[in-house]
């Protein structure tokens, strides 16, 4: 069996005057809408508190809106049990078992589909050296550092073959250096699968730097407050960095991100 | 100096310098207010009934310890059980938590003669009011185990489609290890305790006596000393099996706790 077909790649996302009112009364989204192209690396940043987290939750189908809708890959249904095969969740934390080897994190997904033969295990290990851990395979994730813990997780969302991936602030607890290195490696496995790409971060230069387009959500209840392209081409590298319109476009974004503070 | 020697002795030689300076207040004091033997018994007058009657002494704690371990043993497995069917619903949990505490509130040494009448004057009935003491720690620690989850743990099952079977068995179950080694610490010195109050309502087994029937017997019958040895040697027997739950769990939770 090969992993999803190439056929099944054509996740985009769009949601739709959404709003989400949780039981306790606070609304987190206030009539969002938000379109999502196929393969598109798309940033958002906003306020902490803004909606963020619970609006990468709709679109994984971990909630549903209290009004307006959510579409995953031209679906007219909800996000739901079928379409959420084919989407990965990256989270803040690594979030690994720690009683499981680098390897037994990474294959999680295939055992939780019942899909570990001989192909998903080359895939595991074919991840795991993707991002660097060809050597760590057999670790314990307590035996690594926060940024291989991050690498191990990125390995787990990618042995699906997902078509769509969704980042919730994955590298904000680490130093920079390594934030800029994980930064040029998740734009390479990007480069190399073109999957969808919703990353959700506080570090507007990281935004920048990664995608196609930033998104700045206002104060809760969160709405889109602007939209900003990112003309730069791909591949990016390291160097970008140090390049005034990259300086430029990050103090615009900034100035956006400010203003949504209110 | 060896590192593992170094080690040994920091985590030995304390307790056995304060139980050097306690035998010597003890000896001190007896002397001192000239304390009849009935009473008090001077710590040579206890090793030498000890070693006179070492042979019962040893057996006496085999056989505690073992309707000890065989209580705890039991109190995993049904304490477990029962914390996996309280795990499934918040109303079962509810409806059970009080039985649970019930358990861990009812004087055992007057359920005790109950449990004799119903099973009988033997091993078997003092296995079960071991199991009884031993039971709630099992409980209450496999039940947070099992529901203390990580919620982005819970999302990320969630997201891959996760079965209940799956997440229970992939998740729950060896997240509750080290919470169920935690609680089986507890229960290895209940268990002792468990058997030994046992012992005193249905001491004999057969021929064969535990440590429990042996206090008894020896408070019966004052004899004071053999009452002291018979006590210390359970105080030993619960530190042991304290030593080997404790070490049997840092085997099993090494992964967890970070280290292969
Ligand atoms: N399960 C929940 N129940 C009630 N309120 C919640 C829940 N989850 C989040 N919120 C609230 O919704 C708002 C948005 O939260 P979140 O999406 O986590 O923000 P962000 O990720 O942008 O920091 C916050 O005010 C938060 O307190
Ligand atoms: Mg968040």
């Amino acid at each position: 069996m090969s992993f999803p077909p190439d056929s099944a790649r054509q996740t985009s996302v769009t949601l739709e005057q959404v709003s989400l009112r949780f039981d306790r009364g606070v609304e987190a989204l206030h009539d969002l809408n938000l379109r999502v192209g196929d393969g598109e690396f798309l940033s958002v940043v906003g306020p902490s508190g803004c909606g963020k987290s619970t609006m990468l939750r709709l679109v994984a189908g971990l909630l549903r809106p209290t009004s307006g809708s959510v579409h995953i890959g031209g679906d007219t249904k909800l996000a739901g049990r079928q379409t959420r095969r084919d989407i990965s969740f990256v989270f803040q934390q690594p979030t690994l078992l720690p009683w499981r080897s680098v390897e037994k994190n990474v294959r999680l997904p295939l055992e939780l589909r019942g899909r570990v033969g001989d192909e998903g295990r080359r895939r595991v290990a074919e991840v795991i050296d993707l991002v660097g851990l060809r050597d760590f395979a057999r670790f314990y994730p307590a035996q690594l550092s926060g940024g291989m813990q991050m690498r191990v997780s990125l390995a787990r969302a990618l042995v699906t073959r997902p078509s769509l991936l969704i980042l919730d602030e994955p590298f904000a607890a680490l130093d920079d250096i390594t934030r800029q290195r994980l930064n040029e490696e998740l734009l390479a496995l990007w480069g190399r699968d073109r999957f969808t790409a919703i990353f959700v971060t506080h570090n507007v230069s990281e935004a920048v730097f990664l995608s196609q387009r930033v998104v700045v959500m206002s104060a809760r209840p969160g709405r889109v407050l602007a939209e900003v392209p990112v003309p730069f081409s791909f591949p990016r590298n390291a160097e970008l960095r140090a390049e005034p319109d990259f300086a430029r476009l990050t103090g615009d974004v900034s100035r956006t991100l400010r203003e949504s503070f209110r | 100096m060896n590192p593992l020697l170094h080690r040994a002795l920091a985590l030995f030689l304390p307790p056995l310098v304060l139980f050097a300076l306690v035998v010597i207040a003890w000896n001190g004091a007896v002397v001192y207010w000239e304390l009849p033997p009935y009473l008090v018994p001077t710590p040579v007058a206890v090793l030498n009934v000890a070693k006179e009657n070492r042979a019962a002494l040893w057996s006496g704690a085999l056989l505690t310890g073992k309707a000890a371990l065989l209580g705890l043993l039991a109190s995993l497995v049904v304490g477990i059980l029962i914390a996996f069917v309280f795990s499934q619903s918040r109303l079962i949990q509810r409806a059970g938590y009080p039985y649970a505490i019930f358990l861990q509130t009812v004087p055992i040494v007057a359920i005790a003669p109950l449990i004799i009448l119903w099973f009988g004057h033997g091993f078997q009935s003092i296995v079960i009011i071991s199991f009884i003491v031993s039971l709630f720690p099992i409980i209450t620690n496999t039940t947070t185990g099992l529901t203390t989850l990580d919620p982005n743990m819970v999302e990320l099952f969630e997201v891959n489609n996760a079965t209940r079977l799956q997440r229970l068995l992939k998740l729950q179950l060896p997240g509750a290890v080290p919470y169920i080694v935690a609680g089986a610490r507890i229960s290895s010195g209940l268990s002792v305790i468990g058997v030994i109050v046992g012992e005193f309502f249905a001491g004999f087994g057969g021929n064969k006596f535990g440590l429990g029937y042996l206090i008894y017997f020896a408070n019966a019958t004052l004899k004071t000393s053999y009452l002291f040895a018979a006590v210390i040697s359970s105080t030993l027997l619960g530190l042991a099996m304290f030593a080997l739950i404790t070490g049997i769990g840092n085997l099993l939770t090494l992964r967890w706790r970070g280290t292969r």
